[in-house]
């Protein structure tokens, strides 16, 4: 089985180079390779490619920090047998469904196919959101309970049906895909790269650094682009992103248990957080600061001794928090030893990022694919926990937030402000190219793919959101617990909904 | 005269308490706060409203607020202010007031049930249990408070046990403690409810009423006050009567106690988790038993 073989920093790979297969072969060695944790799947879509359906595959080694590219391809009236992965290997679930859905592709013998997103479905298109058959258990001790897909509050839709059996959930299914806005296709139908930046910006309005980041990076590698300091900069706004998401979630938990000491307190510390970000650029969730090739709001030294300082401050204040947390026995009483979700189970779904870390699983971009300042500024650490409960998902956040202030303490210190390049929306992309944005959001790890053609216009732009695999997570972890801990655990992943509906 | 003073304070007080809740919170929380009279204004605001009704629903709906405050008014005027005298007050009062709040429980529960939603139908079971519950430590603390006397009005009660003795000073303020956990538990405070989160799968009180708009949800918001005044006052004449037996230390005194302790407690501590709320409240159910033996022994004159 061949792929070609690259690193998270290595410019864009043409397609000439990326080797075809046989989907059997595909099939024998991803069935080997992914019951081994140190791989997992970045991103497996379809895309037309002249009158061919082209499959990609993204395939991530964690234990020797490469990145594996493969593909095959079907005519239209191809006929091959396509077994289904998501059988073996769960983490295929969302991808498998996404092909599903949207080329009519069908998989064998695979296990709950049902619809991602939504849209137009070419597999069926009587199945529409409103008629979607929720899974059902019958029993005379048992109830349901649906929330959404409008939610009582400010946040996004979603449908969420409990099966119950008196407070104890049996059984939850989450349906998805009421904020679908067509995103990947947006991307292509314009060629305006400020456009294709705010797009990026707007993918998921909590990660807005993170997204741009992965855009700038995927069409930078496309350009041969690459700007040190540039790179430490966007950097500091990843992280700044991540101490305050991180500080807000910290919060959100707290207010969720009618902890009100530690609501306000993280409250504050998010508002000083955020209002550092806009201090830099102008706004608060960092829109505006990430721009192809350049930036328009470099680093000063005012700006820097700015940040210093709140960052200081933050960090020392937050320590306090973290610490009567964990000193509070109501708070653990709460927190500890609910939602579980084992590591196991965690690898199995292909679970990402900081709640795939809460269960012990080692999945951190930061560190096993660096990019940006943490190839050589940043010997990254990553914050592991053990028991995969609300308080470890918890404890994550917390440690990260107090690393995440040292890293940018650490990178601002030994930081000179140079003359950054302007953003630079011209410049022609390379042709006949495939380039992945692969980084660690404050979520866990974000990917964006990007294929040219032969002008060098993008032609395939496809977006991965690490909910996209830790929905599954959640609904693991309410499982069996009782319905009124379903608010905790769900604040413990803060998933986005638009993020996995795009 | 007397009657009609009564009659003012339990309204006072019930109308103090909740602001001081919030004041204390928002002094812990380091916050401005609302004001004072924040929520007098915005129950002035739903009274004013008209109302909405699911098309799910029957007439036991509608008139579900009416009785719940009625009992609850009822109930109120059946509680003594210190050394004053209720409106309602006959042989067997403290047995009456139990059961006109579980009548007002009783028809908040079905109206909920009337819904059809899952939300308020899971608000209404555990609301029926916690209600259950806690029915044992209402019961046994009332007839803790007979024991000395062997009266079963509310006026009496305290007008026989005001006393320096000191056996029945213990069994008054610990009577005293008992009747507070249970205002905690009656008006759904943290740590078995939490008024204040929007998360309807964590409600018990508060789901129970995810219908009612405008001057319906203004009544139980009233409701909710009178309940929680009704117990204060009992917790505070409790004290009172062992050593200064005056409205006007009855009165600051249940809006102090209940007050600061649930400002405090919800500032400074988490909520329980719902499976732990049965435990909790049939702890308090022990404690209730406990303190009644305490008082038996002590009126059997063992010394101490």
């Amino acid at each position: 089985m061949k792929y070609y073989i690259t690193d998270n920093q290595n410019t864009a790979i043409s397609l000439s180079e990326i080797p075809e297969v046989e989907y059997a072969a595909l099939y024998e060695d991803l069935k080997e390779r992914l019951a081994d944790s140190s791989y997992h799947v970045a991103h497996y879509f379809a895309c037309p490619e002249e009158n061919r359906l082209k499959f990609y595959l993204i395939l991530l080694n964690d234990a020797e920090h490469k990145v594996m590219v493969s593909s095959f391809a079907m005519e239209y009236y191809d006929d091959i047998a396509l077994p289904s992965l998501s059988a073996l290997h769960p983490q295929m679930h969302p991808f498998e469904r996404e092909i599903t859905e949207l080329y009519n592709v069908e998989f064998d013998s695979m296990p709950w196919n049902k619809p991602l997103r939504f849209p137009y479905n070419r597999r069926n298109q009587n199945s529409t959101m409103d008629n979607y058959p929720f899974y059902t258990i019958e029993g005379d001790s048992l109830h349901e309970v649906n929330v959404g897909p409008i939610h009582a509050g400010i946040i996004e839709p979603g449908a969420f049906r409990f099966i119950c059996n008196g407070e104890n959930v049996l059984h939850l299914e989450i349906a998805l895909g009421y904020q679908h806005r067509g995103v990947e296709n947006e991307f292509t139908s314009t060629t305006n790269r400020l456009r294709q930046t705010l797009l990026a910006e707007s993918i998921a309005g909590d990660s807005a650094v993170s997204h741009a980041v992965a855009f700038t990076m995927a069409t930078e590698k496309l350009m041969g682009i690459h700007n040190e300091n540039l790179n430490i900069e966007r950097t500091i706004a990843l992280e700044l992103e991540r101490m305050a998401m991180h500080i807000a979630d910290t919060g959100a938990l707290c207010t969720d248990v009618a902890y009100q000491l530690g609501q306000v307190a993280c409250e504050a510390l998010r508002t000083v957080t955020i209002n550092t970000t806009q201090a830099w650029c102008g706004n608060r969730f960092g829109k505006g600061l990430i721009r192809p090739c350049g930036t328009n709001k470099p680093l000063t030294a005012e700006k820097i001794d700015m940040i210093r300082k709140n960052i200081a401050e933050v960090r020392r204040r937050y320590n306090e928090v973290k610490e009567d947390i964990e000193s509070s026995p109501t708070i653990l009483a709460r927190f500890e030893q609910c939602g579980l979700v084992p590591k196991a189970e965690m690898l199995r779904i292909g679970g990402v990022g900081m709640a795939s870390r809460a269960s012990g699983a080692k999945r951190d971009i930061r560190s096993s694919h660096p990019y940006a300042a943490y190839a050589q500024h940043i010997d990254h650490q990553m914050v592991t926990m053990r028991d995969g409960d609300v308080m470890s998902r918890l404890m994550v956040r917390c440690q990260e937030v107090l690393q995440s202030a040292d890293y940018i303490e650490q990178l601002l210190a030994n930081y000179t402000p140079s003359s950054l390049p302007r953003p630079d929306y011209t410049t022609t992309l390379q042709s006949e190219k495939l380039s992945i944005g692969l980084i660690e959001g404050w979520r866990g790890e974000i990917c964006h793919v990007a294929i040219t053609d032969k002008e060098g216009a993008i032609v395939t732009y496809k977006v991965k959101d690490p909910s996209l695999h830790n929905w599954l997570g959640l609904a693991i972890a309410v499982r069996s617990e009782g319905i009124s801990d379903f608010p905790i655990n769900n604040k413990s992943f803060n998933l986005s909904y638009c993020g996995h509906d795009l | 005269m007397a009657i009609v003073l009564n009659t003012l304070l339990i309204i006072l007080t019930a109308i103090a308490i909740p602001g001081l809740i919030n004041r204390t919170r928002a002094v812990l929380a380091g916050r401005k706060g609302v004001p004072f009279v924040q929520h007098l204004r915005n129950v002035k605001v739903l009274l004013s409203k008209g109302t909405v009704y699911s098309t799910t629903t029957t007439a036991l709906f509608k008139i579900a607020p009416a009785i719940y405050l009625g009992a609850a008014i009822v109930a109120a005027l059946m509680i003594p202010v210190a050394d004053l005298y209720p409106l309602i007050s006959f042989k067997g009062d403290v047995i009456c007031f139990a059961y006109t709040l579980a009548l007002a429980r009783v028809i908040i529960i079905m109206a909920a049930m009337d819904t059809g939603s899952s939300f308020e139908g899971m608000g209404a079971a555990r609301e029926a249990l916690y209600g259950a519950l806690i029915e044992p430590a209402l019961m046994i603390g009332f007839a803790t408070l007979a024991l000395f006397c062997g009266y079963t009005s509310f006026a009496d009660i305290f007008e026989y046990e005001q006393s320096f003795d000191l056996h029945l000073t213990i069994v008054m303020l610990l009577t005293a403690f008992l009747f507070l956990k249970i205002a905690f538990v009656e008006s759904g405070r943290v740590p078995v409810d939490d008024p204040r989160t929007h998360l309807e799968l964590t409600m018990i009180h508060e789901v129970m009423c995810l219908d009612y708009s405008g001057i319906d949800m203004g009544m139980i918001h009233i409701a909710g006050w009178l309940k929680t005044a009704c117990f204060s006052m009992i917790a505070a004449n409790a004290v009172a009567a062992t050593g200064c037996f005056h409205w006007w230390f009855a009165v600051p005194f249940a809006v102090l106690l209940t007050g600061l302790s649930v400002g405090i407690v919800e500032s400074t501590q988490a909520r329980n988790k719902l499976s732990r709320n049965t435990t909790f409240i049939v702890t308090i159910s022990a404690l209730a038993a406990l303190i009644f033996f305490i008082g038996y022994l002590l009126k059997l004159n063992i010394n101490i």
